[in-house]
C-alpha cells in the first residue's frame, strides 16, 4: 500500500478507509496530485514527505478547491444513485416532500400513476398524491397552498390567472394531461333520443364552469341548433356523484371525465351518446397546473416535478402500459373503482351501454404538449359564453399561462420530440379554428352570449 | 314478571332482528347469471351492480374493517378507527372553543334582560344557518381546509349552549338569588356558587344537544372538503357506489354518537339534583 497522506494529517495509513465517501476522498486527492507533480510516484512521494503532508496540501488547497470538487463529486454519486438522470444531478431540490392534488377521474392517470410506479421518486421527489372532493377544493387548496402542485382543467390555470371566479393569481399550466377521453352519456330511458335536437328542456352535468367539458357541450349543442343556456339546463356536479344522480334521474345526461361515463354503462343505468374525441379529436381536458411563485421560488423542485410528469404521461400514451397502470390506479387510494372500468377506459375496447362492444384505441391519450392554440380556443369560448367581458389579449395570456417552450425543453431531454410550434389550426366538427383569428371565429357563432 | 328493563331490552332487539330480517329478504336478489358474451363481461353482472346490499353483506364488511381498523395505505385509504379520530379530534376541538365561547357569553346574557334583548336578534339570525353555507366563507377567508372545518363546528355547536346558558341563568329561582342578597354575597361570588349550580343541569342539556350537532357537522364539513375523516371515508366509498360500505359508515357514526351523548348524559346526572 502507497504511503498516503489525507488531509487529516494524524490518520494513519493502517485506518480501515472502508467508507465509500473516504475513497472517494482518496481518489480525488490522487488525481489532483498526480495532475500537479506529474507522474513519478516515487517522486510525488519524496517531495511530500520532504514539504510535510500539511503544508502541502494547504498549500495545494489554496489554489485549487479540493473540498468543493469532493462535495460535487458526492452528490453526483449520490443522485446517480437514485436513478436520477444526468441533466438533474447537478440542481439541488429546495423541497422533496410535496402534496400533489388529485380529482379521482382517469385524466389524472400521469398524476396518479406517478407515485405507484415510481415516476415521482425517479428524480428524487417524494410526492403524496391527495384524492380531492372536487375542482371548487381544489383550486382553494392550491390558492391556500396546501396543496404544491395540483390536477386541474385546461381553462382553470387561464382563469384563476385572469381572476374571474377566484382572486387573480398568477397560475402556470407545464403540461397537458391527458387529451380526449370524456363522452356524452346518456339516461338509458333516452335510448330512442340520439339527436340532440330532441334534448330540449334536458338537464345535464358537467364537472365545473371552467371546464372543456362545459365548452364542448355548449359548443356540441349549439352546433344543432339549441342555446345551451336557454334551451337545456346546465348543472354542475363533482364527477364522482355523477352516475348516481343519473340513477335517481336527477340529470338526464352528463359531459363528464371517464371513468364515470364507462361507470355508468357498468351499472346499466346509461349509455355512451358520443365520444368527446368525435367533436374535436385531440381536445386537451386536464391540466397539470401550479402557482408562478411556486416556479419562481423553488425552481429546481418545479423542474423536477414539471419532469417527472412529462415522462409519467410519455409512458401512459403507450399502448402496452395501459392495462397494468388500470390495475395500479383502481384501488381505494386512487381513483376507487372496479378495474375492468377503468382498464375499458385505458385501452378503448369497451362496452357501449347499448349492447355493443366498441374498440376505440384513442378514446382517452396523453400528450403533455400545451399548445398555446388550445388556449386561445379556451379563451374564445369563455368570451362566446361570456365568462370573461371585454377584450382579451388571447396570445398574450396563452403564452403566459401555458409555458409550451418548458415542457419542449423537457421532451427533449427525455428523448422525444416535440412540435416545432406552438399553434395549429383545429377542425371542430367540421368548423375550423384559425388561433390567428380569434374575434372572427366568435363572431362567425349565431349562438353566443357576447 | 320481567321488569320493566328487561321487557325493554326485549322489545328492542326484537325489533332490530324484525328488521334485520325484513331487510335481508328484500336486498337478496336473484344470483347473478355467468357471463356469457364478451358484452356481458364488460358490465357489472346483475349481482354487481349498485344496489342497497343486504344486511348480511354489511356484517361482513363491518367485521374486516375493524379487525384492522388503523391500516394505512396512503393518504387517500386510512383504516376506520383512524378516520374516526380524526373526525373526533377536530370536533373536540371546534366543540371546546364553542364552550369556551358560549358559557360565559350565555352568562354575561343571562344576567342582563338588557344584553338579551340586544343580542337576540343576532342570535335568532345566525342560528338555523347551516354549516355547509359557511364552508365556502370559512375557506375563502381562513385559506386552510382544517381549521375551516372546525371552525364551521365552532360556529353550529355555539347556539345550543349559549341559548341554554342564557336560559338557564335567567331562570334560576329568584328565592335563591334573595337568598344571596341577603346574606350580602357579591356579584361574583353569586354568580360561581349559586347560579352556576342552579343553571347547571340546563347549560349541560345544552351542551348534549350541541356535541351531537358537532359530531353531525364534521361528517357534513368532510364530504366537502376531504382530508382523513369518517365523512371523507363516506365519500369515497360513495364515489365507488359500494353502499355497503356507507351503510356500515351510517353505523359507526351513529355509534360514536351514542357514545359522545351518553357521557355527557353522565356529566349531566352528576350536576342536577335528585330529591
Amino acid at each position: 500500500m502507497t504511503t498516503r497522506t489525507s488531509h487529516a494529517p494524524d490518520e494513519t495509513a493502517e485506518s480501515p478507509l472502508a467508507s465509500e465517501e473516504a475513497r472517494v476522498d482518496r481518489a480525488i486527492e490522487d488525481a489532483v496530485v498526480r495532475a500537479v507533480l506529474g507522474g513519478n510516484d516515487a517522486s510525488r512521494r519524496a517531495f511530500i514527505q520532504r514539504v510535510g503532508a500539511a503544508t502541502f496540501y494547504s498549500a495545494l488547497a489554496s489554489v485549487f478547491p479540493l473540498a468543493a470538487c469532493k462535495s460535487a463529486a458526492k452528490e453526483e454519486l449520490d443522485k446517480t444513485a437514485k436513478g436520477a438522470t444526468a441533466a438533474s444531478t447537478s440542481k439541488p431540490l429546495e423541497k422533496k416532500d410535496l402534496k400533489v392534488g388529485f380529482v379521482p377521474i382517469t385524466c389524472a392517470t400521469p398524476i396518479i400513476m406517478a407515485r405507484p410506479l415510481g415516476f415521482y421518486e425517479k428524480y428524487g421527489l417524494n410526492v403524496d398524491v391527495i384524492k380531492t372532493a372536487g375542482w371548487a377544493v381544489a383550486r382553494d387548496k392550491s390558492l391556500s397552498k396546501e396543496y404544491d402542485a395540483s390536477h386541474m382543467l385546461t381553462p382553470m390555470p387561464l382563469a384563476i390567472t385572469l381572476g374571474v371566479g377566484s382572486t387573480a393569481t398568477p397560475y402556470l399550466m407545464p403540461a397537458v394531461e391527458n387529451i380526449n377521453g370524456q363522452a356524452i352519456t346518456l339516461d338509458l330511458k333516452h335510448k330512442h333520443k340520439r339527436n340532440p335536437k330532441q334534448w330540449k328542456g334536458f338537464k345535464f352535468a358537467v364537472p365545473f364552469d371552467y371546464s372543456m367539458h362545459n365548452f364542448l357541450l355548449r359548443y356540441y349543442v349549439a352546433e344543432h341548433g339549441l342555446d345551451p343556456d336557454k334551451d337545456i339546463q346546465i348543472r354542475v356536479l363533482p364527477p364522482p356523484e355523477m352516475v348516481a344522480n343519473l340513477k335517481a334521474g336527477n340529470v338526464d345526461g352528463f359531459l363528464a371525465p371517464d371513468p364515470f361515463n364507462q361507470r355508468a354503462v357498468y351499472e346499466k343505468v346509461g349509455y355512451i351518446h358520443l365520444l368527446t374525441r368525435e367533436i374535436w379529436d385531440g381536445h386537451p381536458c386536464c391540466a397539470f397546473a401550479a402557482s408562478a411563485a411556486f416556479a419562481k421560488a423553488m425552481p429546481n423542485t418545479f423542474g423536477a416535478l414539471f419532469k417527472s410528469i412529462v415522462d409519467a404521461t410519455h409512458f401512459s400514451a403507450k399502448r402496452e402500459n395501459r392495462k397494468d397502470i388500470a390495475k395500479a390506479i383502481a384501488p381505494k387510494n386512487y381513483l376507487n373503482q372496479p378495474e375492468t372500468v377503468v382498464e375499458q377506459v385505458l385501452t378503448g375496447t369497451f362496452a357501449d351501454g347499448l349492447g355493443e362492444v366498441k374498440t376505440v384505441p384513442n378514446r382517452i391519450n396523453f400528450d403533455p404538449f400545451p399548445w398555446h392554440s388550445m388556449a386561445v380556443w379556451i379563451l374564445t369560448q369563455m368570451k362566446r359564453w361570456g365568462y370573461v367581458k371585454g377584450e382579451v389579449d388571447y396570445k398574450k395570456i396563452a403564452e403566459q399561462v401555458y409555458i409550451a417552450a418548458e415542457c419542449g425543453k423537457y421532451m427533449k431531454e427525455l428523448g422525444f420530440s416535440p412540435p416545432s410550434t406552438t399553434y395549429a389550426k383545429y377542425t371542430i366538427m367540421g368548423k375550423e379554428f384559425d388561433p390567428d383569428r380569434p374575434e372572427e371565429y366568435i363572431a362567425s357563432f349565431p349562438i353566443k352570449r357576447s | 314478571m320481567f321488569s320493566l328493563r328487561a321487557r325493554a331490552a326485549l322489545l328492542s332487539i326484537a325489533v332490530l332482528l324484525a328488521f334485520l330480517g325484513f331487510w335481508q329478504a328484500l336486498a337478496s336478489g336473484s344470483p347473478g347469471e355467468s357471463a356469457r358474451t364478451q358484452y356481458e363481461s364488460l358490465v357489472a353482472g346483475d349481482a354487481q351492480t349498485a344496489r342497497v346490499p343486504p344486511p348480511s353483506k354489511v356484517l361482513s364488511l363491518a367485521v374486516e374493517q375493524l379487525s384492522d381498523p388503523f391500516y394505512d395505505r396512503g393518504p387517500n385509504d386510512k383504516g376506520i378507527g383512524t378516520q374516526l379520530l380524526y373526525s373526533l379530534g377536530r370536533v373536540l376541538v371546534g366543540y371546546l372553543l364553542a364552550l369556551a365561547v358560549a358559557i360565559p357569553t350565555g352568562f354575561s346574557i343571562g344576567m342582563s334582560p338588557l344584553l338579551m334583548r340586544a343580542m337576540n336578534p343576532f342570535i335568532q339570525l345566525l342560528k338555523p344557518v347551516s354549516p355547509l353555507a359557511w364552508m365556502p366563507l370559512a375557506l375563502f377567508v381562513i385559506q386552510d381546509s382544517v381549521t375551516s372545518s372546525v371552525f364551521v363546528i365552532f360556529v353550529c355547536s355555539l347556539w345550543p349552549v349559549l341559548i341554554n346558558t342564557a336560559f338557564g341563568v335567567s331562570s334560576v329561582n329568584a328565592d335563591y338569588l334573595n337568598v344571596a342578597k341577603t346574606l350580602e354575597l357579591g356579584p361574583l361570588r353569586t354568580a360561581l356558587t349559586v347560579i352556576l349550580p342552579a343553571a347547571a343541569p340546563t347549560i349541560l342539556t345544552g351542551m348534549r344537544i350541541s356535541i351531537g350537532i358537532s359530531w353531525l357537522v364534521i361528517v357534513a364539513a368532510e364530504m366537502l372538503v376531504g382530508g382523513v375523516g369518517i365523512g371523507y371515508y363516506v365519500w369515497n366509498e360513495w364515489n365507488n357506489l359500494d353502499l355497503a360500505a356507507v351503510i356500515f359508515s351510517i353505523v359507526m357514526i351513529g355509534l360514536v354518537g351514542m357514545l359522545l351523548d351518553w357521557l355527557l348524559g353522565r356529566a349531566a346526572e352528576l350536576v342536577s339534583f335528585k330529591a
